[in-house]
């Protein structure tokens, strides 16, 4: 049987409820409680979930990058279940950030996909994160498959590194830059002040929760799934 | 039953360091590079195909591109990228494939040197291969689309890129000889993690031919340099940890 202690289960299912109604609010102000945009109305409300879920992937990835250290340090299962957990999850989000992007463009930019830095190197970030995946899937020893995509979480972050930089070092992209300064003519950037400005901050405070609580959800799950394999490999030698 | 998943631990491996290694770290880095560039000279298995695969990939891209004079000019730094990638990974797949399957690998493994020296003598001869494809395929498009791509500048932003390339190439083909369909693996698991050299590389070289002033393309080779330099501490680092058996 799983050996968590009631008051942890507790916790999580605790965070678990938060999550949920943290996300009812963000959502009632996003569509609500702030106004529409000047100049870009009723389209702009998806940039709080576009930029809260690529926070998300982004907590995911660079956790991931501390597990495959962590692991290679200790060589402790549970870190490479949680380097997996985050990658899972990270993936969705991130996906969830290229669909939401995608449903702003076309009436913003006036195309679903435009092939611009920003664009390119947040599908590589995607790509590079399904190839581990992949690989895990791919090696059969499980020792040798935890210590490379120890290795391989570490050098995917790369990718993710690439995206962050490449929109302020490239003065020919029209993504546009919320924090920090930019070389380029962004088409569609907004002033991040007032309710705007509070709207974000309590989304990507919520993001990083529910991103906290899948991952914990994951790892439990993934803990399962293997005490569920280990259990049919006992039946199997009983028989 | 007592254990459970999560508190389980992987056994370490056992690092008895030399006090100080036997074999000075350049000359091991040496050997490695020397005994690949014999090995192929004699069996000349891996630059062969390397060439042909070379010469038919461009010959598909002329047909497929249907290429009249602007068109040339604007894909050749893209048919030159494209064909040194996959023709890299023809032979980086090869490079410790073979090692591995003849047993050799381990054999080099056991040696009391420094596992980065080894990563480096190897990295250092799939470089050497990739450069001279990249040349003979520099030579080859000068000649067919008629665009002179012997200059220095771009020589040199070819070396950058090839440098990066074969860092993450080596780092991960040695990963894959150990995959299920290893073949597939590597391209999978080495496209997105090469792209941020290649990006740079790709842009930093349609501006030097287009004969762009300095402030174009300086930028971009001056991130290639940095990515490459990333790229091979984290593959200094990282190595040991691939390789130990």
């Amino acid at each position: 049987m799983t050996d968590y202690s009631p008051q942890r289960t507790k916790i999580l299912q605790g965070v678990t409820i938060a999550a949920v109604v943290l996300f009812i609010i963000a959502i009632y102000l996003d569509l609500f409680w702030v106004g529409p945009e000047k100049t870009q109305g009723e389209a702009q409300r998806i940039f709080y979930v576009h930029l809260g879920s690529f926070l998300g992937s982004f907590i995911s990835f660079g956790a991931t990058v501390w597990a495959g250290f962590a692991y290679l340090r200790t060589r402790n299962v549970s870190w490479d279940i949680f380097g997996l957990a985050n990658v899972e999850i990270g993936l969705g989000f991130a996906a969830i950030t290229i669909v939401t992007g995608m449903t702003w463009a076309r009436p913003i930019w006036n195309t679903w996909w435009t092939w611009e830095p920003r664009l390119t190197s947040v599908a590589i970030m995607w790509l590079a994160y399904a190839a581990y995946i992949m690989l895990r899937s791919g090696i059969e020893d499980p020792e040798r498959r935890r210590r490379f995509a120890a290795v391989y979480g570490i050098v995917a972050f790369a990718s993710v590194l690439f995206t962050i930089i490449i929109i302020r070092v490239r003065p020919d992209t029209i993504h546009p830059v919320v924090a920090g300064p930019t070389q380029a003519d962004p088409e569609g950037g907004f002033s991040v002040t007032g309710r705007i400005r509070d709207t974000l901050f309590f989304n990507l405070f919520t993001f990083a929760v529910i991103t906290v609580v899948l991952v914990w959800h994951r790892i439990r799950l993934e803990n399962l799934s293997q005490q569920v394999q280990w259990r049919k490999i006992q039946v199997l030698s009983e028989l | 039953m007592s254990e459970t998943a999560h508190s389980k631990t992987d056994a370490k491996p056992k690092r008895t360091r030399v006090a100080r290694p036997v074999t000075p770290y350049w000359r091991v880095v040496r050997a490695v590079v020397w005994k690949d560039l014999r090995a192929e000279v004699r069996s000349r298995e891996m630059i062969n195909s390397m060439i042909l695969f070379t010469l038919m990939t461009v010959m598909v891209f002329s047909i497929a591109l249907e290429l009249d004079r602007e068109a040339r000019e604007s894909t050749v730094t893209g048919v030159l990228w494209v064909t040194i990638v996959f023709a890299g990974i023809l032979g980086l797949g090869r490079s410790l494939a073979a090692e591995k399957d003849r047993g050799s690998l381990d054999a080099l493994l056991l040696a009391p040197i420094d596992r980065s020296a080894l990563f480096f003598g190897k990295m250092i001869g799939n470089l050497l291969f990739v450069l001279v494809i990249a040349l003979i395929l520099m030579l080859l498009l000068t000649i067919l689309f008629n665009i002179s791509l012997m200059k220095p500048l771009l020589l040199a932003v070819v070396v950058l890129g090839c440098v990066g390339f074969t860092t993450v190439g080596t780092l991960l083909s040695s990963m894959s000889v150990y995959a299920r369909a290893r073949e597939a693996m590597l391209p999978i698991i080495l496209m997105p993690a090469v792209l941020p050299v290649l990006i740079f590389a790709v842009r930093s070289s349609a501006a030097i031919l287009e004969a762009k002033p300095r402030a174009d393309w300086f930028p971009d080779v001056q991130l290639l340099a940095v990515a490459d330099v990333l790229f091979i501490a984290a593959a200094y680092a990282l190595f040991d940890f691939v390789v130990e058996e």
